[in-house]
């Protein structure tokens, strides 16, 4: 029989972490998402599966301990919400430039600052251009259901040590405070350390005699040799980009007009949908479900089918300039959005396409 | 089917743990769910709401701004949740501390004494059940198997031994739920 | 060209009485010459050796001259962000709680920007072992003011002496972390004469063996000169050390197991 449970978002993380095998959690308690943290503890993972928990001193610390469980080769994670998410940059641009698997979360709240404990979308920028100094990237992936923060758990660790790269869930504290059905699955076991070695031989386990030492550092002083790490790790972007592309088209096929909208927006997004359906208006969503990589070639696609694009999400339009540059001018895209934890309603931003696209314009378009 | 449920109120009158009991009534009737709460400090003894969605189909938003059933508990929800309500939906609330009675005419308006049954019962936590009962009494789309269910799974174990007087609770709700006006 | 006597032919096998351990690699050690750091590289590595513990250990960098320490430790090793290198530490133990995990860091790296990962891993009383080299400057970053600048020490970014009015005092964060239920083993040694050497090898060697018992954090401060960042030659720094700095911080065991 099916294991079904209604849980949070934030609840459903976790669980899908552990049923992934996660090794270690480190983290420091934050709103919207401490539940993460406090459903490990609760749950008794050690006796469970082995796996470590453990509440750090600062979001600083929590990202540079999943630095040293990492380099070790084991599935480690960590979770927090954007003030927080900001103090990590420093051990994320670590983790990029030693080539570190791990499992980061961001259920995101509103900012510039301490800002809002309310549901926000403004993190694109930071998580999907880099947050962190350097050239790099991380895959971000956008749940925009409890079952897919389950699913992403274990998707997550999949992609970040395959690609040996780190891989962001950007949520938001819509999707992590809300309660809808979980279907879970079998638990994978913990990797043995003879699995480790195997799948993982760059990992600082030990120096045996078989072997040359292992050594984790993203430090280089030789600008020849360093340029070279940089464009192995931009080759790793580009095959990622061209592999890993994630998204879901929901009554594209013979829209004229289309939101885009990844998260919580896209959910919005999915019901406007129905009432535009209602109002005899042909409008459709794309749901990036990878931010990075982006789903540029769909977009482009689609742009040769419908009339005008609307990107929403909880910010003063940020994943917006991604559509323009997926269209390159093909079509018409305009920005929706609210701010400071404010989400908007699905009648609202119907309203918005319609008078952008559909409706005289009564009013001056947006310009950002 | 899709029942689109606001349902505030103060903190610690079991806002929260209403919409919890019924979204795990409703998944356990093999519906799809979704229970988004209001959060953060403004829970602290302030005002608590919680949106369900109990449906056949796939939820899509499950952020809303218009509700088919607004449940209201306090004189501040009221003020804010009363025009929530789609044209031809249903206002439930407790007239217990109601100082500005909705004024809409077009919405069914429902009045439950849950307050004052429940210190009548001399068992005030089960003042949400009997709003519950209610609105279930309005809106059977749970059947009371289930109901059973939806307490056993939702309220911890050390707790189950208070599932017969909630159920009891649900079935006097649907008994003291009365129309003000009803449209036809 | 006339041959150039290799060191086996120099040297009679029964005349050699000591050899480089072979858990130091053969790349020059980028230190400057005179510097402590040299010696507290091979003591920690020269007790590894001889415990056997090659396998078993995992040691984390910091940020600063000893950032390149796995240039020259022939073991697994991680680099750390400046001053996490406790909390990097932490995650390695806390999910291979069998190995022997080290830190070796500078008072910058340690007791500046890494102060809150220093108490914390302390407090928590991980079992790793920290070596911690004090030599009152910032070296690498070319001779600024550490936290642990004497009053009156002239630096980079102290052109006229620490003023602790205005730059505050420097900070005996050992004796700090020694007041904390998380440490065991706290000790203060340094490497610049023979003498010294045998006694920071002891307190290296309580350090590594203790962790094995499970009983808390151990804390090894080497209190080492800076030749080229004080601007002294190697003879005049050591005595500059033993005047100055050894009265701010004495040699000796701090705290120890009961």
């Amino acid at each position: 029989m099916k294991d079904i449970r209604l849980m949070k978002g934030n609840e459903a993380i976790a669980e899908g972490a552990i049923r992934a095998g996660c090794d270690g959690y480190f983290g420091y308690p934050i709103t919207p998402q401490s539940e993460v943290m406090e459903y490990l503890f609760a749950n008794k993972i050690k006796e469970r599966t082995g796996m470590i928990v453990l509440q750090a001193e600062s979001e600083i610390a929590s990202i540079h301990m999943v630095y040293g469980g990492a380099a070790c080769g084991k599935r480690v994670m960590t979770s927090s919400s954007s003030p927080g998410i900001s103090l990590m940059q420093e051990g994320i641009s670590f983790m990029a430039g030693t080539e570190l698997p791990c499992l980061l979360l961001n259920v995101v709240r509103g900012g510039p600052g301490l800002g809002t404990i309310q549901p926000s979308q403004s993190d694109y920028f930071q998580t999907v251009k880099g947050g962190g100094h350097g050239d790099y990237k991380m895959i971000v992936l956008a749940p925009a259901s409890v079952q897919e923060m389950y699913d992403f758990a274990k998707l997550g660790f999949e992609l970040a040590f395959k690609h040996r790269i780190q891989v962001m869930v950007l949520s938001d504290g819509a999707i992590g405070q809300m309660m809808e059905k979980v279907e879970l699955d079998e638990q994978v076991p913990r990797w043995t350390d003879a699995e480790i070695k195997a799948m993982s031989p760059w990992a600082t386990t030990g120096k045996t005699p078989d072997r040359e030492r292992n050594i984790i550092t993203s430090l280089d002083l030789n600008p020849v040799k360093q340029e070279i790490i940089n464009i192995n790790l931009q080759k790793k972007f580009k095959h990622i980009q061209e592999t890993e592309v994630r998204f879901e088209r929901i009554q594209c096929d013979d829209a004229e007009y289309l939101f885009v909208a990844y998260g919580s927006s896209a959910r919005i997004c999915q019901k406007a949908v129905l009432l535009g359906r209602e109002r005899g208006i042909k409008v459709g969503l794309l749901r990036p479900i990878t931010l990075f990589p982006y789903p540029s070639d769909e977009l482009a696609k689609l742009a040769k089918q419908v009339k005008g694009m609307l990107s929403v999400e909880m910010s003063a339009g940020q994943m917006v300039e991604d559509v323009r540059l997926s269209v390159n001018g093909a079509v018409p895209v305009e920005h929706y959005g609210r701010l400071g934890g404010i989400m908007p309603a699905p009648d609202e931003v119907l309203n918005v396409l319609e008078q952008n696209f559909i409706k005289e314009k009564t009013y001056e378009p947006h310009t950002n | 089917m899709t029942e689109e449920i606001i349902i505030a109120g103060f903190g610690g009158q079991g806002v929260l743990s209403m919409g919890k009991i019924l979204a795990y009534a409703g998944m356990m009737q093999n519906k799809e769910v979704s229970w988004f709460p209001s959060y953060g400090p403004e829970m602290r003894g302030g005002t608590a709401n919680v949106t369900v969605i109990i449906s056949d189909e796939r939820i899509s938003s499950p952020i809303l701004n218009k509700f088919d059933t607004a449940i209201i508990l306090n004189q501040q929800s009221m003020d804010k949740f009363e025009n929530s309500v789609k044209k031809g939906g249903v206002l439930i609330y407790d007239p217990n501390g109601i100082t500005r009675h909705p004024v809409r005419t077009d919405i069914n308006i429902y009045t439950i004494d849950a307050a004052d049954e429940a210190a009548k019962l001399g068992l005030a936590k089960v003042f949400n059940m009997l709003v519950l009962g209610g609105f279930l009494k309005l809106k059977p789309l749970i059947e009371p198997e289930y109901m059973r269910k939806g307490l056993e799974k939702s309220l911890p174990l050390r707790h189950h031994n208070s599932i017969p007087e909630n159920e009891k609770a649900i079935e006097r709700g649907k008994e003291i739920i009365k129309a003000q006006l009803v449209l036809s | 060209m006339s041959h150039i006597p290799t060191r086996d032919e120099v040297i009679e096998p029964e005349n050699l009485v000591y050899s480089r351990t072979c858990l130091l690699t053969d790349n020059a050690l980028s230190y400057c010459p005179g510097c402590g750091h040299g010696t507290a590289h091979r003591l920690i590595m020269e007790v590894i050796e001889e415990m056997n513990l090659q396998a078993d250990t995992i040691g984390v960098a910091p940020v600063g001259c000893s950032v390149l320490a796995y240039d020259f430790m022939n073991i697994d090793m991680q680099q750390a962000a400046h001053g996490r290198a406790p909390a990097v530490a932490t995650g390695i133990k806390r999910l291979h709680p069998e190995k022997f995990v080290f830190t070796y860091q500078g008072d910058g790296d340690l007791a500046a920007i890494g102060t809150g990962e220093t108490i914390h891993v302390c407090n928590r009383g991980e079992n790793i072992t920290v070596f911690f080299v004090n030599n009152g400057i910032y070296g690498m970053t070319g001779g600024q003011m550490a936290p642990t600048t004497l009053p009156g020490m002239k630096t980079a970014t102290s052109p006229f002496g620490r003023d602790v009015e205005t730059m505050g005092h420097p900070l005996k964060i050992t004796e700090l972390v020694a007041q904390l239920p998380g440490t065991y083993f706290v000790s203060r040694q340094s490497v610049h004469t023979p003498a010294n050497v045998r006694k920071a090898k002891k307190a290296i060697e309580k350090a590594i063996q203790y962790q094995k018992l499970n009983k808390g954090l151990c804390f090894v401060e080497i209190v080492s000169n800076c030749n080229s960042g004080w601007k002294m030659t190697p003879l005049e720094s050591n005595k500059w050390m033993e005047e100055n700095m050894f009265p701010y911080y004495p040699l000796g065991d701090i705290k120890v197991p009961k």
